[in-house]
């Protein structure tokens, strides 16, 4: 990444990892809760996400020194709807079954914390390239604990991926079904999708002590 | 140089070591530990948690033996080959030798597994954490085999005995640090990731799923009385037959005579509490005679989905499902439990109360009591903490009033 500086790299980088918006920061977990059942959505869902803050935090950006400070949420709040809006009906007219499923969460990405959080923390105060790639990054972090999550809720709640059946097939008993297997159908409530997010969790802190908090 | 001497020799050879909580842990099964205390004050008593712990299992085991044979009785008469146990408790078509040999080799392996499980994970905790095994698993590896039907695949039992004990014990601390009761927590989740093995009318009779998928023409249904209820049937079953226990059911939970002994010994030694189990009933009455009395005002009419549970003797209440069970063994689990006296009578009470409510209004989930003490469980934090604010706040008042 011979693109990018040091200090830049780490906008992306971070987020990925040590400072998840998810695992870490506990942002954004609604959706994170709603959408993950299967992996399609998931993944629609995160790339909504990496546009509409990618985006957004540029705008915010470029913004910052007009925007009176004690409307700012009003006007961030703007960006995101219409952000929203625009990728609300490029689904509808090209995907238009899956922004069927993803019903009202993709309106509902205007109040992902995630969001907002970055508009206030770092778009008002950065310029426009740092903050698209910390719009990005931070996006990213978000994507691909969804992308996990709906991994493993599809594949043990559903016997399947992408719907494809790849465990074989539950009610011709094919595959891992004829020895007796059953799909769990705990993983596709959402409950389940705070369990795995929590599992995501220990596992990330149990490998990187310094991510424990003091208490 | 006999087992104990060589179990002594060992710990101290492994002392320190990653692998030495194991072997602590089965020296101190089996032995008294052969060291003391060396700080603090020093109490002589002789109910240790694993006293306590194994007064619980004994008042289990008559659950436990009464469940085996029942699981041979039920299948038997399913099948057509015995008559209705007609004279009394000790009714021998009841306490045979082909009802137990079916028991024992449908309710063994659900305990095996059950241990065996929950002890191994248990086992690998305490030697990554470094920390002593706990006793912690001791009633709960008893109180999952007599929570679930009779024909639970085996898989399925163990991957809910771990997910259980890693969610919901070990990643809250340990023994004596859950939230939530351990053994209604592999129930639940059973219960919401393979529903078809854990309600309707198929599951609670050894060898109903079988004859239902081989399609047999005769294929038998084992509906419990609550199912039937809830479908507005007849119960289908004596009310001696209930109390007795000799209806379809979880293996251990249908005699209500034998949990009322078990609750008796526990409340006799002093392990469970006599606050929690007598507030529990007095919830389930009173829901109960809620509900018949809206029956006998006549506000609900026969067609009503309700009105077959609603009219339900408020008492019957008591002798169904696993509510006497649940009552007596988990709800009275000191660790998740409520743990003034005060709140004790609240938990309990509410325990009972949202019991019978679950029950009757929702008829997708028979099992109210698991349900109702889960979430007590979660909300008996609560309830300690306004009690003692109350009672800061009443003896502040009084102090005010002396120095006034």
């Amino acid at each position: 990444m011979g693109l990018l500086s040091k200090k830049d790299r780490k906008l992306i980088l971070d987020p990925l990892a040590d400072d998840n918006p998810i695992t870490i920061q506990v942002l954004g977990i609604c959706s994170a809760l709603a959408i993950t059942a299967q992996l399609k959505p998931s993944i629609v869902m995160a790339v909504s996400v990496i546009f509409v803050l990618g985006v957004g935090n540029v705008v915010i950006s470029l913004m910052r020194n007009i925007i009176p400070s004690k409307i700012r949420i009003i006007v961030q709040l703007i960006v995101v709807a219409t952000l929203v809006i625009i990728v609300d009906q490029v689904l509808k007219a090209f995907a238009y079954s899956l922004s069927k499923e993803l019903s009202v969460f993709i309106g509902l990405i205007i109040t992902n914390c995630i969001i907002m959080g970055r508009f206030e923390a770092f778009a008002l105060g950065n310029g426009p390239w740092r903050s698209f790639l910390d719009g990005v990054g931070n996006a990213l972090g978000y994507g691909v604990i969804l992308i996990i999550v709906g991994f493993f809720r599809e594949l043990l709640g559903s016997g399947t991926l992408f719907g494809f059946k790849v465990l074989g097939d539950s009610v011709e008993k094919t595959g891992l079904y004829a020895i007796g297997y059953e799909n769990n159908g705990f993983m596709v409530l959402p409950p389940m999708a705070l369990i795995v997010v929590g599992i995501i969790i220990w596992v990330q802190r149990s490998r990187n002590k310094a991510l424990i908090e003091e208490h | 140089m006999g087992l104990k001497q060589k179990l002594h020799t060992l710990k101290e050879k492994y002392k320190g070591t990653k692998m030495a909580p194991a072997f602590n842990a089965l020296h101190t099964f089996l032995y008294l530990p052969n060291e003391t205390t060396h700080s603090g004050s020093h109490i002589r008593v002789a109910d240790d948690l694993k006293r306590t712990m194994n007064t619980v299992i004994m008042a289990l085991l008559p659950c436990l033996i009464l469940g085996m044979f029942n699981a041979g009785y039920q299948h038997h008469l399913q099948l057509g080959e015995i008559e209705a146990a007609a004279n009394g408790f000790f009714s021998t078509n009841f306490w045979n030798w082909d009802n137990l040999v079916v028991g024992l080799w449908k309710v063994l392996p659900l305990v095996l597994i059950s241990y065996g499980v929950g002890l191994a994970v248990e086992f690998l905790f305490a030697v990554i954490k470094g920390h002593e095994v706990e006793e912690g698993y001791l009633v709960t590896g008893m109180l999952v085999p007599l929570i679930v039907p009779i024909d639970i695949p085996l898989w399925m039992l163990t991957i809910a005995v771990i997910f259980g004990v890693v969610i919901g014990k070990e990643v809250f601390g340990g023994t004596g640090m859950n939230i939530l009761n351990p053994a209604l927590t592999i129930r639940a989740f059973l219960f919401f990731a393979y529903p078809t093995w854990m309600s309707g009318d198929k599951v609670w009779v050894h060898g109903d799923v079988a004859a239902t998928a081989a399609g047999s023409p005769d294929a038998i249904s084992g509906e419990t009385i609550l199912g039937n209820l809830a479908q507005n049937k007849d119960a289908g079953f004596e009310i001696m037959d209930m109390f007795y226990g000799f209806i379809p059911g979880s293996v251990g939970e249908t005699s209500t005579l034998l949990i009322l002994l078990g609750g008796l010994f526990l409340i006799f030694t002093k392990i469970g509490s006599w606050r929690i189990m007598t507030s529990a009933v007095a919830g389930a009455l009173v829901m109960g005679l809620i509900f018949n009395g809206v029956v006998s005002q006549e506000w609900i009419s026969e067609s009503s989905k309700f009105f077959s549970l609603m009219s339900t003797e408020f008492w019957h209440h008591l002798l169904l499902g696993g509510l006497a069970f649940g009552i007596v063994f988990m709800a009275t689990d000191p660790v998740t439990a409520s743990q003034t006296n005060k709140g004790k009578w609240i938990y309990g009470f509410l325990i009972g109360f949202i019991s019978v409510m679950i029950r009757v209004f929702n008829p997708a989930y028979p099992e109210g009591v698991m349900l109702a003490i889960l979430l007590m469980n979660v909300f008996a934090p609560t309830i300690d903490h306004y009690v003692v604010n109350g009672n800061i706040k009443r003896r502040m008042k009084r102090l005010k009033v002396k120095t006034a």
